[in-house]
This record gives structure tokens, C-alpha cells and sequence, in this order.
């Protein structure tokens, strides 16, 4: 900041109409109803981004003040310190000391409290005071600790933080106008000494990280603070520790969590099922009546099979994205989330994954694209990329066509080891190998990129709260919001590309066979089928690869383009049979083998580049996934070849 | 798994008394375990990844600090790894590596 005798906050102010603008940044602890908070504040006025070059999202609303002065809050990231120790907590220490890129230093920090756990905040309070920054405590959920027998002075709280205190319920919206009225006086109070003194007084500098000393003086002095304002609840609450002794409890505890699990599985799987299929039969049903009023031609094509087709793609995801995200943010407001971690991160733990891990990557079996947007819930950084990493290796439900039209064409429909079908069996190994695979590779991922480095386990377990409807939706609402705008641009733009690639140049006029040949597909196919001949793979399926990168089950569909079958219910039988004919066992075995861990889906990478902010990212994982694929295609038709199956 | 993992629970034949006078590490303590934080520190073979210092700031910035109440309330059903500890009027689930330097002199027994 400059030091200029004027008001102004400093040179990166923005001029015009928004001049005058208050910004102020949310600070809080985890659970403290921080979220809730700026729900109450800003309404549906919302816009959300990524900070420039890190993965952390940004939150920013407004607010227009009971004076109608206009006030941007920014939502930041939850930390119990400012000395940062994820990439979240860097920001919000940045954001806080005035330090972060391209980014307004905030004229006033509200920092949220959860009344009833109150000792960790204060803490923070101070470290905020320390800063300099002018601050108002917002004391959220005023109306449980008023239900526990609660009794905080607040008057005295205010004078031994040096900062107003706010008494706030985010979800009935009370206190919010008095709190914004009390930052728009901390701000104007601050400017005006600013005036006076001829400098700001407001700023981070001269902070440095506290040492365990300095820590451990703080939380005495927050202690203090807390014996004299606050005293103890008369009705406790009770519920958590009766609810935890079920919950946590090594037989019941896991019976539930395993419930829980099956029942959200359940709804991503087969709940989302008939909307999808509704979607595709619209999104089918409009693209044919463009058909009808377009004449036949390249413009036609595009519109249909790229534009329309690719659309549809990305709506396609949304039901099982909502649905998941629904359980999700309800299991985190109700304080569940922290618990299933508890119960899961010894056997997550094993392949060196973090407990919360679980979540995203069982939806991954209904799709990976929800799975990777659900590993939010995961803070640590690298405990979030390793899971994204091995998400698209768990058996989506895409793979489900493919692995059966393989299987009913090439494995036997015989009983082995005793009433076991052969052909379940297969279906089976196809599942485990993909499991096995994953926690193999996280393994893997832990000793390379992160050379074994194991983040602690150190999580508050929050008291349980019964979850505030309207924030659930609007939550929900949200991430669906987000999918569409920033992954679906990406995921349209490569179906563009795909249909592109398989329609472009046309088939010249009286050439024989399929027009997929003659297209730019046809010539990549033709091209690397060199490269994919030792591993059994004859030319045709590997042009069929290419139009396979728009969607896994996409790839029956491309199988049929290329041997020229099409159409009616019967076509998968029909293409079955068509493929015993023309691929040895030990291809199709191959085949199978390459799906278990190819990246044949464009949509998966793309919601990696959306999520890491990073090409990098994806590149890895396309990289990892097909030399994971060739290996197990090569090392399958190998040895199907030498025992007398090619 | 690394061998800080194999949590050296008190054996059961030793007379439940801990070893020096009142004073048991967090990491090796029961459930029911109850008693007033006398020391954080840096636990040697604490953790790989976060230095030492490091982790005795967390556990600070996380109330395990002395002076604070703890009692152990639950334990992970696969080697009673993590546990889930009241602390003060606050509930912190921690793994028994990341506890070794939490020292606790336990409440006299009734």
C-alpha cells in the first residue's frame, strides 16, 4: 500500500462505480458456520473462480449495505491459524495480510465464531488483532448456545479483543444487517485514522509465522479471555457424545457407515439411472429433429452429432453429480464426514490414502466425473491429487457395456468350480483388477511424487447439527452450477473435437467401406495400429478407440461403425457375433484387458483440468493410464497367444 | 506400514499403574484414559513428513496444550488406531502416532 495522506486503501482500488466499495473477507475456523454465513450476507449474489494458479476456489458475493453502500465479501478458506500449512490456508493468511496476487487487500475481516466453541477462535481472533487489520467477531449459532444455557458477555468479549462483537444465526438470517452496519462503521473509523495519522493503519506488515512459545501464549491469553467472558453451558449438549458412542463404536459404527455408503451408491448408480436416460432420449430426439429440417451434409453433422450429441454429454453427468453432492453436503453439515474419515482411515490408510478418500471413490464406480469433483472433501492437497489420480481406474458403470459385449461374445456361458458362471467370474476379475490397480497405484503415487510423505490425522470432530435445508439446495445448486459452466465448456469442446476428428474429410463419392476410414480418425488409427499390433489389436479396433475417447460405452458403438454394423435392438448381438468371427480370444481378452485401465474417456481428463487447474495433471494421468493399459493388454495377449489362444 | 504403527499399547500383565509416577504418553493410553495434559513436545519418531516442530504447533493450534483436559472417548476398530479424544469441551480425532508427544498425568484413581 502506498502511503498517501488520503482515505483511499491504495493503489488497486478500482475506480468508477465500485470505488467505493467496502471489501471485506470472511476468516473462521472449519464448522463454524462460515458458509452459512455468507449465504445469509450475499444471497444468490455470488460468483465463484479459482485463485490464479492454485486449486483453492474462490468465493466472492455482495452485499449492499442498510446505507447502501456496496460491499464485496470474499469467502475464504477455513483454517484454525494464519500460519498456513495447506494451499487453502495460504491463501486465506495471503488474502488476510494484503500479500495475495491480484487481489484487494480486505478493509475489514470478519472473523466467524461458532458460539458454542468458542476457545480455538479466540485464539485466532488474536492472531487476526496482531495483524493489524480491522476485525468484528461474528458470533454464529447465538441461538444454540442460547439453548445450552450459554452465557457469553459479550461487552467484555469486545473489550478484550479490541473488536466488535456481533451476535449472528446464519440461518435465519439474524444479525446479519447489524453486522454489516458494525463493518461499515470498524471501516469508516479506520479510514478516518488513516486521515488523521496520515498513514494506514491498517496491514500485515511485520507478520512472521508464531512459534510453539508464541502459540502456546496465545491460547493461554485466548483461555483467559474465555474464563472471563464466557460461562459454562448449563444444558451441555449431550447428543453428540451419545450419538458418537454409536457412531464410533467399532461394530455398530461400521454397520451404519457401510449402510450409508450403500444407500448413496445406490441413488448415484441406479437413482440417477432413469433421469439420465431421459436426458439422452431427449437430447436423441431433439438432434433428430434437427435432422429432419437440415439438409444432409457436413453443417448437419456438426449441429447433430457434434454440437447436439456433445451437449447432451455434459447434461448426461448432472443427475449422478447432484445426487452424489446432495449426500455429501449433507453428511458434512450434519458432522458425519469427520467421523467416517475416523472409521475409515486405517484401511484407507494402507495404500496411503486419506479416510475421506472413500467417498470420492466409491461414486467413481457409478463415474468418475463425480468421483473427482467429490474429492473436495479431501483438504490435504496431495491426499486430494492421488485420490483424482486412481478415481478413473475404479469399474464406472461406462465399462458395463463394453465388458459385456465382449464377454458374452468370447467367454463361454459355462459353469466352473461349481456352479459359478464363468462369464461373472470374468466380469468379477474385471472389477478387482481395477480396485487392485488403484490402491497399487496410489501406493505408487505416494512413493514417487511425494517421496512417502504422510500428512497427519489431526481433525476436530464437530458437534452434530441438524443441516439447514435452503443452504443444502443452494450448496447442492452450486457444484451443478459449476460442472456446467467450467467442466462442460471443456467436455463440449472435446466432443466437437472427437466428432471432428471421425467425420473430417468426408467419404469420397463410391468408396468402399465405412466413412470413418477416410476420416482423420481413420488415418491416427491406421497410423499408430503398428504401435498397437503387439498387443493383439487389429486396425479396426484401434480406429475404434479414437471415437471411444468421447465416453467408454461409446466404444460398442464405434466398434459397430467400423464393421459397418448399425442399427435395431439386436445390433450388440449382432456386432458380438460379428467380432467372434473376425478377433482371436486373445484379443478380445486384450481388449478387455486395455479398458480396465486405458483413459478412454474425454469428459474424465477434462474434469481433471478443471479440478487441478492444470494441464499437468491430466497429461500424467493419461500418460500413467495408457502405459498401464498396453502393459496388461500386452502381458494378457501374450500369454492367451502362448496358451493357444490366438 | 512403519513400525511407529504397531502402537506399543501397555502391556496387560503390567500392573495398570503407568510408568513414571502419573505420567503416560496420549499414544499409549485406553480408552477411559482421562487426565490433564502435562507436556507437548516433539515426539521423536512423531511423523515422517511434518518435521517435529511441526507437529507440536498443530497439536497446539488444535488445544493440546498443557494444562487442557483430555479423555480418551473412542478407539478405531483395527489396532485401536485413531482415537477420538475429548478435549476440554472440544472432540479431536487424532491417529496414536501423531499423540506420542502429548504426555498426560492421569486422574488420581477413586
Amino acid at each position: 500500500m502506498t502511503p498517501s495522506a488520503t482515505t483511499a486503501p491504495g493503489p488497486m482500488t478500482p475506480t468508477g462505480p465500485a470505488a467505493d466499495a467496502l471489501r471485506v473477507a470472511l476468516v473462521g475456523n472449519p464448522n463454524s458456520g462460515k458458509t452459512a454465513l455468507f449465504n445469509a450476507l450475499t444471497g444468490s449474489r455470488q460468483k465463484v473462480a479459482n485463485y490464479a494458479g492454485v486449486t483453492v476456489e474462490r468465493k466472492e458475493g455482495l452485499v449492499i449495505s442498510p446505507s447502501g453502500r456496496r460491499t464485496v465479501v470474499l469467502d475464504l478458506p477455513g483454517t484454525y491459524s494464519l500460519r498456513a500449512r495447506s494451499p487453502d490456508e495460504v491463501v486465506t493468511r495471503d488474502a488476510v495480510l494484503g500479500h495475495l496476487a491480484g487481489e484487494v487487500p480486505p478493509d475489514v475481516v470478519i472473523c466467524v465464531a461458532d458460539a458454542t466453541n468458542l476457545r480455538l477462535v479466540l485464539r485466532l481472533a488474536l492472531e487476526l488483532k496482531a495483524v493489524g487489520r480491522p476485525a468484528v467477531l461474528a458470533l454464529n449459532m447465538v441461538d444454540i448456545a442460547q439453548r445450552q444455557g450459554l452465557d457469553i458477555d459479550t461487552d467484555r468479549l469486545s473489550a478484550e479483543l479490541g473488536m466488535p462483537v456481533i451476535g449472528t444465526v446464519a440461518t435465519r438470517r439474524r444479525g446479519i444487517s447489524e453486522l454489516v452496519t458494525a463493518v461499515e462503521a470498524r471501516a469508516e473509523a479506520d479510514a478516518a485514522a488513516d486521515a488523521e495519522t496520515g498513514r494506514p493503519q491498517s496491514g500485515g506488515h511485520g507478520w512472521t509465522e508464531p512459534s510453539a512459545a508464541e502459540i502456546r501464549h496465545l491460547h493461554r491469553e485466548a483461555e483467559r479471555i474465555l474464563k472471563a467472558c464466557v460461562r459454562p453451558p448449563r444444558r451441555p449438549d449431550t447428543w453428540t457424545g451419545r450419538m458418537d458412542d454409536v457412531l464410533l463404536h467399532p461394530v455398530w459404527g461400521i454397520a451404519i457407515l457401510l449402510g450409508i455408503l450403500f444407500v448413496m451408491f445406490q441413488a448415484v448408480f441406479a437413482g440417477a439411472k432413469p433421469v439420465m436416460d431421459l436426458i439422452t432420449a431427449g437430447f436423441d430426439a431433439l438432434s433428430a429433429l434437427v435432422a429432419q429440417r437440415l439438409p444432409e451434409g457436413l453443417l448437419r453433422s456438426l449441429i447433430c452429432e457434434g454440437i447436439i450429441a456433445g451437449v447432451g454429454s455434459v447434461v448426461v453427468f448432472l443427475p449422478q453429480i447432484l445426487i452424489l453432492f446432495l449426500f455429501i453436503i449433507l453428511l458434512e453439515d450434519v458432522g458425519y464426514m469427520a467421523r467416517a474419515a475416523f472409521l475409515l482411515d486405517r484401511i484407507m490408510g494402507g495404500a496411503g490414502l486419506h479416510g475421506r478418500a472413500f467417498i470420492p471413490l466409491l461414486s467413481s464406480f457409478a463415474c468418475a466425473i463425480p468421483g473427482i469433483m467429490a474429492t473436495r472433501v479431501i483438504d490435504n492437497r496431495r491426499d486430494r491429487l492421488t485420490t483424482i489420480l486412481v478415481a478413473p481406474l475404479m469399474t464406472c458403470s461406462a465399462r458395463i457395456p463394453v465388458y459385456t459385449l465382449i464377454i458374452s461374445a468370447f467367454v463361454p456361458a459355462r459353469q466352473v468350480l461349481g456352479g459359478l458362471s464363468l462369464q461373472g467370474l470374468v466380469f468379477f476379475g474385471l472389477y478387482a483388477a481395477g480396485m487392485l490397480s488403484a490402491l497399487a497405484v496410489a501406493w505408487a503415487v505416494r512413493k514417487v511424487f511425494w517421496r512417502s510423505a504422510s500428512e497427519p490425522f489431526l481433525m476436530e470432530l464437530p458437534a452434530y447439527k441438524v443441516p439447514d435445508p435452503a443452504n443444502v439446495l443452494r450448496n447442492v445448486a452450486l457444484r451443478g452450477h459449476i460442472f456446467l459452466r467450467r467442466a462442460g465448456t471443456t467436455i463440449l469442446s472435446m466432443m466437437v473435437l472427437i466428432w471432428f476428428l471421425c467425420t473430417v474429410p468426408g467419404k469420397p463419392a463410391g468408396a468402399a467401406g465405412p466413412a470413418i476410414d477416410y476420416s482423420f480418425a481413420g488415418v491416427i488409427g491406421h497410423a499408430i495400429g503398428p504401435l498397437l499390433a503387439p498387443i493383439g489389436f487389429s486396425w479396426q479396433m484401434t480406429v475404434a478407440l479414437i471415437p471411444g475417447m468421447a465416453a467408454r460405452e461409446v466404444a460398442v458403438g464405434a466398434l459397430g461403425t467400423v464393421y459397418a454394423v448399425s442399427g435395431g435392438e439386436e445390433s450388440s448381438r449382432v456386432l458380438g457375433a460379428s467380432l467372434a468371427h473376425q478377433w482371436s480370444l486373445a484379443s478380445a481378452l486384450a481388449f478387455l484387458a486395455w479398458y480396465v485401465f486405458a483413459p478412454q474417456c474425454a469428459s474424465t481428463l477434462a474434469v481433471v483440468k478443471r479440478e487441478t487447474n492444470s494441464w499437468r495433471w491430466p497429461l500424467i494421468m493419461f500418460g500413467y493410464m495408457t502405459g498401464l493399459a498396453y502393459l496388461a493388454a500386452f502381458i494378457v495377449y501374450r500369454t492367451a497367444v502362448a496358451m493357444g489362444a490366438g | 506400514m512403519s513400525p511407529v504403527n504397531s502402537v506399543p499399547l501397555p502391556p496387560t500383565d503390567r500392573p495398570s499403574g503407568p510408568a513414571v509416577e502419573g505420567l503416560v504418553s496420549l499414544a499409549d493410553g485406553r480408552r477411559g484414559l482421562c487426565g490433564v495434559i502435562a507436556s507437548v513436545g516433539a515426539a521423536p519418531l512423531a511423523s515422517d513428513a511434518v518435521l517435529a516442530d511441526e507437529l507440536e504447533r498443530r497439536l497446539l493450534e488444535m488445544g493440546f496444550v498443557e494444562g487442557a483436559r483430555v479423555e480418551i472417548l473412542h478407539e478405531g476398530f483395527i489396532g485401536r488406531d485413531p482415537i477420538c479424544v475429548r478435549l476440554d469441551d472440544m472432540r479431536v480425532a487424532l491417529r496414536r502416532r501423531e499423540a506420542r508427544g502429548v504426555m498426560v498425568r492421569t486422574d488420581p484413581r477413586p
